[in-house]
């Protein structure tokens, strides 16, 4: 499998900041891959770093095998879907999708076709006369999606590319970005903050924290098996256990992960384990309720289902759940 | 069809461009140097170094006899301007630039007040071309405009006679300073002038600075128990202050630098642009000249200092 | 609710707002009445009666031509330098950080910050200094001074608006800097640039300050209305010349609104 980009040691600093920080990484060809993180992470500057809108400042990037530092961007075949969709006002939709190819001196009718096919290929096959501005949110997303593709980029960059669109069609354009990914072999990079949108495109998820890289893998270890305290919180809120309980429950590490839709309000069953506590909080969340429990200081939440009942505030429960449902993890 | 990439790198855009181009991106500090170049060194050389080069003469003094610049450094020139007459034209300036800007903050307020609430869409539009015409027309044209107003056999007599209170004109023209033989002649006449030309001035940074305040923060004074005198006091007032200070950069520099219009409409007492302009013409004292303008300059760096402490850059 | 309460304008601000227009307005409108007058010698009002021989008689002086000219001329080369300067200036501030940015902005702003008498004076003595004869080209070196604001100003703030993100779009889509500078920033800031001229062009147009110190023997339009206003020969060529003038400064006022309406004002206070 080719490797389309690599990331060695890579550092970009601005001053004193080190937005981002000796971060290495490896992404095939035709993978989808996610760079996840709160804002200021260094995501996006590494997102910029396989654009060429940053040069690192130490470390070495190869796209393709090629050596990308000192490559301008626009000698790059990658391409970029920018978060504010970043249209040319001034030009119809169909010049938007043809400029890429108008720059690169190709023949008007030509550029024309291709600009055409790429504007169907995102289902707006009749927009070409329109100006950006005459287009809603998502249609502004598709039209940069399409200016971005008909270039055929050998890596397709998106920058929160879902961030401005409400929550029905940000679900909606999940599912066809996974497909067109799919049906096209491109690999697509994309930055996003959130962690729902990573799990649910990505086949591979690099969670960012402080220009670095905590934990990188597919989304169901990520999510299931944090690393990190950092992704623990980040990544669908996994509780952590201090290393008093940890010792307590028999494992020898700094701390544990454990996920509240693992842990059951019930007396341990055979080979499970099981902790004490009283209730200390309680929220109806719709599917489920989360029940908060104090276990000696340590505040651990359960996901319970909302059919089952839910003892009053206060109440001495134990909770229980697998011991292979309780993930150590790196640092304290 | 179309080109696909066979690989990351794609090939350079020949020509001279191409290679330019790169060149620039790999060194964005000579793209930085060209783009910045000319202009600093136009305004470097030929503005700055002239500044330059007329307050350096200002430490000159001119030979009384022979009327020779001497070219040697001394304080003299600079005692000769604060001789009591020529203290006097500063002080007659700087008091004449305060006044101006005081009343033109008064005329421009309730026009920008009307602008930045009430005004909209259409209106709002027509409100800002009234603002900018008179603000953007030849200046000498409005300065004659007033010529034939204030002339004496002009409109406004035509107006009082009609009106018949002639005589209230003619108390007003005898009293002393601000009187004379005619409006045309008299301080109340450049005055007049100062206002009508430098006030436009101050309209738009007093009307960016209200625009400024949300229109609820009125309605939670009036709502708070606030009079509108209260709301205008304590509310709208400190919040277009920036606006008006930013405006009466304009209207006091202005005022104070300009040798036209004392000269066409007002009595023969001189205001600083008059002296500098008589000093570096007829009487060929370049140096006193150069100690003249140093006045302004002093004053408006103090002026932008304060200003710029308030806030007032912002509502420029 | 709410739209009523604003609606309600106070009648003191009605008043004290129009009164402040027709203060602006009626002395420019006065200038077109006098324009027609035949009263010749004085400034009398009402005027005895109205003619238009006037406009023939300036029609046919050559001096008032020969200043419009030079005027013009001088307009044309200052704004053109203006607009190469301004614009060059502009474009480094507001797509790139460097260290001093603000001193560019302050150094720009100076010529027109400072009273125009001392920009004159600076600029005489140091032709006096450097042997610099007074010529047409003195004359376009000191409006371009100060022109220079106009443009930038405007640029400036077309700057602003064009997000940042659509310079690196086009660099992403394979545009270099000057297919990004000739696609991109030139449709988007052309308007803007258009307008600035325009201002430049009427305040060059305009300007007698600085022009009475760097003219020698030549008259701009300016300088021959201020000669007739110091000394008075032919009172109404100059109605009529200064009809023409209000007219001709219009015109760029109006274009610049109407091409940068939509966004940002004119930077009006600029002048």
């Amino acid at each position: 499998m080719t490797t389309a980009v690599l990331f060695d040691n890579v550092s970009r600093h601005f001053g004193a900041v080190r937005a981002v920080d000796r971060v290495n990484l490896s992404i095939a060809e035709g993978e989808f891959f996610a760079m996840l993180g709160p804002s200021g992470s260094g995501k996006t500057t590494c997102l910029r770093l396989m654009a060429g809108f940053e040069q690192p400042t130490a470390g070495h990037i190869e796209i393709f095998g090629e050596t990308a530092e000192g490559v301008p961007p626009y000698r790059r075949s990658v391409n970029t879907v920018f978060q504010d969709y970043a249209l040319f006002p001034h030009l119809s939709i169909l010049d938007n999708v043809a400029y890429g190819l108008m720059v690169k001196g190709i023949g008007r009718e030509e550029r024309r076709k291709a600009a055409e096919d790429a504007l169907a290929m995102v289902k707006l096959p009749s927009y070409g006369a329109r100006r950006p501005g005459q287009l809603s949110g998502g249609q502004r997303q598709r039209v940069a999606l399409a200016r971005a593709l008909v270039n055929k980029p050998k890596v397709l960059l998106l920058d929160e590319p879902l961030g401005a669109l409400d929550l029905k069609l940000r679900e909606q354009m999940q599912e066809e970005l996974k497909s067109l990914q799919k049906s096209l072999g491109i690999t697509f990079v994309f930055v996003t903050h959130d962690q729902g949108e990573a799990l649910s495109m990505a086949d591979r998820i690099a969670v960012f924290n402080e220009g670095r890289i905590q934990q990188l893998g597919r989304p169901e270890d990520v999510y299931n098996r944090p690393t990190t305290r950092f992704v623990a919180d980040f990544v669908g809120s996994s509780n952590v256990l201090s290393a008093k309980l940890c010792q307590r429950l028999g494992l020898k590490t700094a701390s544990a992960s454990l996920r509240p839709e693992s842990v059951a309000i019930a007396p341990a069953a055979d080979g499970a384990l099981s902790l004490s506590g009283v209730v200390a909080g309680r929220s109806f969340l719709g599917a489920t309720n989360r029940i908060v429990v104090d276990v000696d200081g340590n505040r651990i939440a359960v996901a319970s289902p909302a059919a089952q009942s839910v003892p009053a505030m206060g109440t001495p429960v134990t909770i229980s759940f697998a011991a292979r449902d309780l993930h150590p993890m790196e640092d304290a | 069809m179309t080109v696909v990439a066979e690989s990351f790198v794609l090939p350079e855009r020949r020509g001279t461009a191409g290679r330019l181009s790169d060149f620039f991106w790999r060194h964005p500090h000579v793209l930085l140097t060209v783009l910045l170049g000319p202009p600093l060194l136009w305004l470097g050389i030929v503005y700055l170094g002239s500044l330059f080069a007329l307050l350096l003469q200002s430490f000159f003094s001119i030979d009384e006899f022979s009327g020779l610049i001497n070219y040697e450094f001394t304080l003299a020139t600079y005692r000769q301007l604060f001789s009591e007459a020529n203290l006097d034209i500063i002080l007659r300036t700087v008091s004449m630039a305060a006044l101006v800007t005081l009343v033109s903050a008064l005329v421009a307020f309730p026009i920008a007040y009307y602008a930045a609430r009430y005004a909209r869409g259409k209106w709002k539009a027509l409100f800002y071309l009234a603002v900018m015409l008179p603000l953007w027309s030849s200046y000498l044209v409005k300065v004659y405009a007033w010529k034939l107003i204030l002339a004496k056999e002009g409109i406004l007599t035509w107006f009082f006679e009609k009106l018949n209170v002639l005589w209230l004109l003619d108390a007003w023209l005898a009293l002393p300073v601000v009187g004379g033989n005619s409006l045309s002649v008299s301080y109340t006449g450049t005055f007049i002038v100062f206002v009508y030309v430098w006030m436009p001035f101050m309209i738009l940074p007093i009307q960016a600075a209200l625009e400024r305040v949300p229109a609820n923060l009125v309605e939670a004074s009036s709502d708070l128990g606030g009079t509108p005198a209260q709301t205008f006091r304590h509310v709208l007032f400190p919040l277009a202050l920036p606006g008006i200070v930013a405006g009466s950069i304009f209207t006091f520099s202005l005022t104070l630098g300009d040798y036209i219009i004392p000269q066409i409409v007002g009595s023969s007492r001189l205001f600083i642009g008059q002296a500098v302009y008589a000093q570096q013409g007829t009487a060929g004292n370049i140096p006193l000249a150069a100690a003249f303008t140093v006045v302004p300059i002093v004053i408006m760096g103090a002026y932008l200092w304060m200003a710029k402490r308030m806030g007032a850059f912002d509502a420029l | 609710m709410r739209s009523e309460k604003i609606n309600r304008v106070p009648l003191g601000l009605k008043i004290a707002a129009a009164a402040g227009l027709a203060f602006m307005h009626l002395p420019i409108l006065l200038i077109f009445l006098y324009a027609f007058t035949t009263e010749e010698k004085t400034y009398q009002f009402p005027p005895p009666g109205l003619t238009t021989q006037w406009f023939a008689v300036a029609w046919n002086r050559p001096d008032v031509w020969a200043a419009l000219t030079l005027s013009v001329k001088v307009a044309a080369i200052a704004t053109a330098a203006a607009l190469v300067l301004g614009t060059l200036c502009a474009a480094a501030v507001s797509q790139t950080r460097f260290f001093g940015r603000e001193t560019v902005s302050l150094l720009i702003i100076l010529p027109i910050a400072l009273p125009g008498i001392i920009t004159g004076i600076a600029l005489r003595s140091a032709f006096s200094i450097a042997d610099i004869p007074f010529s047409f080209w003195t004359i376009v070196l000191g409006h371009a001074t100060f022109c220079i604001v106009v443009v930038y100003n405007n640029a400036v703030a077309r700057f602003r608006r064009i997000s940042g993100s659509l310079v690196e779009a086009s660099m992403d889509l394979g545009a270099d800097g000057f297919q990004t500078f000739r696609y991109v920033i030139l449709p988007n800031i052309g308007t803007a640039l258009l307008a600035g001229g325009m201002l430049a062009f009427a305040l060059s147009f305009d300007e007698v300050i600085v022009t009475t110190f760097t003219a020698g023997q030549q008259s701009t339009l300016p300088i021959w209305m201020l000669e007739e206003l110091i000394r008075p020969r032919q009172r109404p060529v100059t109605n009529v010349v200064a009809m023409i003038v209000v007219i001709v400064t219009f015109l760029p006022i109006l274009g610049a609104y109407y091409l940068t309406r939509d966004g940002d004002q004119i930077a009006g206070a600029g002048k």
